[in-house]
């Protein structure tokens, strides 16, 4: 009989990070602390990963700058990364894709491990077998978000269904409740995620943090401080670039959020 | 072009056990919302950690409180931490401390301003207003106006009146409430300043020592140099929450040893 077997995770969190507060950042460490407290987790890497601007999300600046205020912001962190392959292609990409592409890179991680049999650092080497080639034992991705993107499923056409099937179905997802949500509820009244609730990690954010990158921004053009609602050098960034001005709010404003685009365009599922 | 904007300076007291981001917040927002006023040019920011007297259950030494204070504050421009509290020998109340920055401002103020005559110095403006000490709290502080034997009622109104109060709440309608319930406050309503924090960020001291003694990160509620600071010395355990446990607060003592000599 097995004992505690303990699994190693990786948190990928995807979202436009724009800019980065102190409360994305609190979400991996509260992700972390939870799954670690139950037992079977040992969480080894968190990664961030900026969306691209082909999101075209309004507001949204660009993603070199993006990347940069992430990057920053985990200086000091020793786990937390940040990655720009998301962020740099041309086009969306869907979040799928990203955590496919994240868990590839895992496994070819792993590989390389088991091949020279030292514990090393992540070597980018792409691997034909497919993500389906899951071991066991082998360390999980889990897709780690706020309450309110596990809401977002529920909006027409912002998600593939099948998207949804893998992700919950396939890797498993770590959401932070935000106030005003309630995950448990949504999952139950959403036959995909109840069939997946074992995948599905719930973590309550007793002490309500309600820094959103919306607020901040509001805060930024009105001329208001934003000081501790990040870190300082985040917040130097923005201030040495004029980052996040009325302007920069317009942006996309008369264009198509990317994934409605793409799904509402389509004729074929 | 002569500012006729009142010099401010916003001090807050309190245990800072430990000090958290939501309390360095207090003072950005409390500065923005005084400058917005057009009243005011906020000068300065103290932060005014309590004495070990004040025999508050959980609380850690001051030196220590004072030193993860000043880590904190160290990428702050206009903000700085004053020991002179925590130096004095009994627990002093928020009054005296007022008095006594109070008293520090002025005499800085008046030495800048070259107010008594000094060698080539400029002549004051003579519609320079003079300066002002205001106590910078959240709103539950406003709360404990009400609780019995912890305010001398000649200190809320000089607090209140003769001072002034800025603040900070976190949503809700809580502090509108407190003062309309306290007479003192209502009176001087026009001296107290609240602002609104939309931002709904229950980040509490209170919180930070339960995720410590529970072993969880605290990391992005609390600067890094504090978190640091913390692990090194241990603080923050189970057996330090327990200090102060069978100790009246302080004030309570005084006051009803006060009462019982009238």
């Amino acid at each position: 009989m097995d004992g505690q077997r303990v699994t190693d995770v990786v948190l990928l969190a995807c979202g436009s990070f724009n800019p980065i507060t102190n409360m994305h950042l609190r979400m991996f460490e509260l992700a972390r602390d939870h799954l670690e407290d139950t037992g079977h987790y040992k969480v080894v890497k968190g990664i961030i990963s900026p969306v691209g601007d082909g999101y075209k999300k309004k507001g949204l600046i660009e993603a070199c700058h993006r990347l940069e205020m992430a990057r920053l912001s985990t200086e000091n962190s020793d786990w937390i990364t940040v990655d720009s392959w998301e962020g740099l292609q041309p086009e969306w990409v869907e979040t799928a894709k990203v955590i496919r592409h994240h868990y590839a890179e895992l496994l070819a991680a792993e590989k390389s491990n088991d091949d020279v049999d030292t514990v090393n650092y992540v070597k980018k080497r792409r691997i034909e077998e497919s993500s389906q080639h899951t071991r066991r034992d082998g360390p999980q991705l889990l897709f780690l978000c706020g309450a309110d993107v596990l809401e977002s499923f529920g909006v027409p056409n912002l998600w593939k269904q099948e998207d949804i099937d893998e992700i919950v179905g396939h890797y498993g997802l770590v959401c932070i409740t935000r106030s005003g949500s309630n995950p448990n509820k949504f999952i139950h009244k959403s036959d995909v995620l109840w069939k997946n609730r074992k995948n599905i990690h719930v973590v309550y954010e007793w002490v309500t943090n309600e820094i959103s990158a919306t607020h901040v921004r509001q805060s930024l053009r009105r001329g208001r401080s934003v000081k501790y609602l990040m870190p300082d050098n985040v917040l130097n960034y923005t201030r040495e670039h004029g980052l996040y001005s009325a302007e920069s709010e317009q942006k996309n404003a008369d264009v198509v959020l990317a994934p409605l685009q793409k799904y509402l365009g389509s004729s074929s599922s | 072009m002569a500012t006729h904007r009142v010099p401010l300076v916003l001090l807050a007291c309190g245990s800072f056990n430990p000090i958290t981001n939501q309390h360095m917040r207090l003072f950005e927002l409390a500065r923005d919302h005084m400058h917005s006023t057009g009243q005011y040019q906020v000068v300065g920011g103290i932060v005014s950690p309590v004495s070990d007297g004040y025999g508050k259950q959980g609380l850690v030494l001051a030196k220590h409180r004072i030193a993860m204070a000043k880590l904190a504050l160290q990428s702050s421009n206009w903000v700085t931490v004053d020991e002179w509290e925590s130096q004095q020998p009994d627990w002093t109340e928020t009054a005296v401390t007022m008095r006594y920055h109070y008293g520090c401002v002025l005499k800085e103020y008046e030495q800048s301003t070259g107010t008594h005559s000094g060698p080539g110095g400029n002549t004051a403006p003579l519609s320079s207003p003079s300066p002002q000490v205001k106590l910078l709290c959240g709103a539950d502080f406003l709360e404990t106006f009400r609780i019995p034997g912890l305010w001398q009622d000649d200190h809320v109104e000089e607090v209140a009146g003769r001072f002034g109060l800025v603040c900070v709440s976190r949503g809700g309608l809580e502090p509108e409430r407190a003062v309309h319930a306290s007479d003192t406050l209502s009176r001087h309503r026009h001296n107290i300043f609240l602002v609104r924090e939309w931002v709904r960020n229950e980040t509490s001291a209170t919180e930070v020592r339960r995720a410590l003694r529970r072993d969880l990160s605290v990391k992005y509620l609390i600067p890094d140099a504090v978190v640091e600071y913390i692990q090194r010395h241990k603080l923050y355990t189970q057996d330090s929450e327990g200090i102060n446990k069978d100790t009246v607060l302080r004030p309570l003592a005084k006051h009803a040893v006060k009462s019982l000599d009238d």
